[in-house]
């Protein structure tokens, strides 16, 4: 189902945001727009402050400047139609909960404090681990699975929150080439059914195929727009420097393909 | 430092006039079997004190320590324990008794700014928690010495029987003090079950409750103040030093045990019962013995209990499918070993001699009878007079792991470009870990190879159910080969 956002307020809205640690800036002044119903992508270099910006527009950080609208409000008015899927090293894995339990995390923020999930909760969580491939593992102990499997638990959560905006840290960060495929697949099928998707993403090589927008942020923000416009040599030299070898091969390739 | 702490507790109660408070184990003449009937009677009621008191304090500790241990925070329980000393002493010298409320408020209170404190240096220091812990449990610990010291000096202060907060005194319990565990234990119960959800979150994946717009910061306190309540309510029954032992060892059993938090709870609240119970039995029929010590030897021997016995994490069990998994390896081999005598003497014969085997494996006589025995035992083949022949089944296991070797070979050589001469050890490994998916995608990417890089044949699905030689297919194979 199509919603029509047109007339409502943009998914996220940031506004002059600043983060320090020990009063050093790692994120500084960035203004950032992400339009409904699009799939964005976060990319800049390490200590870019990508996940910083993330963790700051989740509420997870202090802001030493700015503000955030989720959905024209305050994240707290909106936190229903807001999933997250975390970084997969910030939780314990040997933590005693199976893939069921944590799927059905992603319905907490549907119940009034004191409820627990009930059939209907269980349904959807179901649901969601089977739109991952993950169903048959469903009464795993965590710990018992691989990193692919573990990040499409992590994905199965966020379905599960039934959110209309997803935050992603690092979806890809080191899963095996099936789950990354599969994961693109529920990235645009996501996007199909109108949701709005925010990715962080360290890959540079797949950061033009995998996103309609991008994000160029090296503490401070280079760009934000569609990929075509934004994926050029120009920028992605303004924002990685001459840091990155990695960097002039994407460019060169960029130059030879029509 | 925490051993410092602990002599320093020693020095104090050797120092210490003798206790005071009544024991029961004094009161009739000792004799274990009397003591244990009376235990077990339940007549006396300083007995149903003891013992209700100390299930209490394990059921709820349990509950408590089954969090911090998932949280990584079990070594909190003991700066906590440590860090209420100090207001035990100031809970008696507001009235000069030992009233439990004065004594549980201090108490509460002097652990909270402990919390505090530790919060404190954290976020305000470049140190970690543990650094933090350590510094409150032995700094908190030594103004509690330093405060037990003086209230013994002073008059009237000898009698203050204060000394059974440093290693426990069930036998001391009161009904007030058994009220109060009950409360205890009723709140703690109560919070965690109506906020089961909230607390399984929040422990497992902080940031992901904050994102739900959750009081994170509610949560983790609220834990905290039920975990100073559970402390310090089992302060006078199990005693300052080891209190941290109840709140870790039953949780750290339980972990061993199951994969699901909510049977966590269980296994460690049971755990911290049973420990409960035991402490005080012991300490009962003992003569004079402390209840603390006792509780955490019976906590301990359940942990040793989990740690070899548990399904799956357990050392038993590890052991026992390590050991069945060297056991058919073995089996397997003597199987080739056996389907290689044949195969030399060209399948013409169904029967091996025992010392062809022992050859062929490079072992003793000896040895070889021994593994053609096992494979008797596991009905593989059967062996009379020195000569052994296959079962159907062992037939077919034997097929089956010559293949094994074969079409891995054959796969490292044609695939991975390997000379013939160096697949055969890793084939030996190889070949007893294939299951039947890898076996069958193995003989489709070889294209059903008939040999392995030796020439020798690669027994087929047909020879596995027919149970005939391979040399009949091998025939059949060579003349429609040279049709």
């Amino acid at each position: 189902m199509m919603k029509d956002f047109s007339t409502t307020a943009p998914p996220l809205e940031v506004h002059d945001l600043t983060v320090a640690y020990d009063r050093r800036p790692v994120l500084y002044g960035i203004d950032l727009t992400v339009p409904a119903g699009s799939l964005t992508g976060i990319i800049g270099p390490n200590g870019a402050g990508k996940s910083t910006l993330l963790k700051a527009v989740l509420g997870l950080l202090p802001l030493s400047a700015g503000w955030v609208k989720i959905f024209g409000g305050p994240l707290a008015q909106n936190a229903r139609r807001t999933g997250y899927v975390p970084q997969r090293e910030s939780v314990d894995w040997d933590f005693p909960v199976n893939v069921m339990d944590v799927v059905l995390m992603g319905r907490y923020g549907h119940l009034p404090p004191g409820r627990r999930p009930g059939r209907a909760d269980r349904e959807i969580a179901r649901a969601c681990l089977d739109q991952v491939q993950m169903l048959p593992l469903a009464r795993r102990q965590i710990g018992n699975l691989s990193g692919g499997q573990r990040q499409r638990v992590f994905l199965a959560r966020a379905l599960a929150q039934e959110s209309d905006l997803y935050f992603m840290d690092e979806p890809f960060a080191g899963v095996d080439a099936a789950t990354e495929a599969a994961i693109v697949d529920l990235l645009r099928e996501m996007k199909a059914r109108g949701k709005t998707v925010v990715v962080v993403h360290h890959d540079l090589s797949t950061a033009r195929d995998y996103f309609d927008r991008l994000v160029l942020l090296n503490v401070r923000l280079v760009a934000a727009g569609p990929t075509a416009e934004v994926f050029t040599p120009e920028l992605l030299q303004k924002t990685y420097g001459g840091r990155l070898t990695i960097l002039s091969d994407v460019v060169q390739s960029l130059g030879e393909e029509p | 430092m925490r051993r410092l702490g602990w002599f320093v507790a020693l020095l104090v109660l050797t120092t210490a006039a003798p206790v005071e408070a009544a024991r029961i184990g004094e009161m009739a003449d000792w004799n274990f079997g009397s003591q244990a009937a009376r235990f077990f009677s339940l007549q006396d009621p300083s007995v149903r004190y003891a013992l209700g008191g100390s299930m209490l304090l394990g059921l709820c500790c349990g509950l408590m320590g089954a969090f911090l241990v998932v949280r990584k925070l079990a070594l909190m329980g003991d700066a906590l324990s440590h860090a209420v000393l100090p207001g035990v002493a100031l809970g008696f010298l507001w009235g000069m008794t030992k009233n439990p409320a004065a004594i549980f408020a201090g108490a509460v209170g002097a652990g909270l700014l402990g919390a505090v404190v530790v919060q404190w240096i954290r976020a305000t220091t470049k140190h970690r928690e543990d650094a933090a812990l350590g510094f409150v449990l032995s700094s908190f610990f030594g103004v509690g010495i330093v405060l037990f010291t003086m209230i013994q000096n002073l008059p009237g202060g000898a009698k203050s029987g204060l000394d059974g907060f440093m290693f426990g005194q069930a036998a001391a319990l009161g009904p007030e003090d058994v009220w109060l565990l009950a409360g205890v234990t009723v709140l703690a119960l109560g919070a965690v079950g109506l906020f089961y959800k909230e607390y399984v979150l929040t422990s497992f994946d902080e940031g992901f409750a904050r994102s739900l717009g959750w009081p994170v910061k509610l949560y983790h306190y609220s834990l905290m103040l039920l975990l100073a309540f559970a402390i310090v309510s089992a302060l006078q029954a199990v005693g300052v030093v080891l209190v941290s032992a109840m709140l870790v060892i039953p949780a750290a059993a339980a972990f061993l045990l199951t994969d699901r938090m909510g049977a966590m709870l269980a296994w460690s609240a049971g755990f911290g019962m049973l420990a409960g119970a035991a402490g005080a039995f012991f300490s009962f029929t003992g003569r004079s013995l402390p209840t603390g010590p006792f509780m955490v030897l019976a906590a301990a021997a359940l942990f040793v209990l989990a740690l070899l016995f548990a399904p799956k994490h357990g050392m038993v069990g590890r052991l026992w499918r390590r050991r069945s998994r060297a056991a058919r390896i073995r089996r397997e081999n003597t199987l080739k070993a056996i389907y290689h005598v044949m195969e030399d003497g060209g399948f013409r014969e169904e029967v091996v001699a025992v010392g062809n085997v022992a050859a062929r494996r490079r072992e003793t006589a000896v040895g070889a009878r021994r593994e053609v025995a096992e494979l008797q035992r596991a009905g593989l083949a059967t062996e009379e007079g020195g000569r052994v022949a296959f079962t159907p089944e062992g037939w077919q296991r034997a097929c089956e792991i010559v293949r094994n070797h074969r079409l891995w070979e054959l796969y490292l050589t044609n695939a991975a470009q390997l000379a013939p001469d160096h697949v055969h050890d890793d084939a030996e490994v190889i070949e007893h870990m294939l299951g039947d998916e890898t076996v069958r995608r193995l003989e489709r990417r070889l294209n059903y190879a008939r040999r392995d890089p030796h020439g020798k044949l690669i027994p087929g699905l047909a020879d596995l159910a027919a149970g005939a030689p391979p040399s009949e297919r091998a025939a059949g194979f060579a003349e429609k080969g040279a049709a």
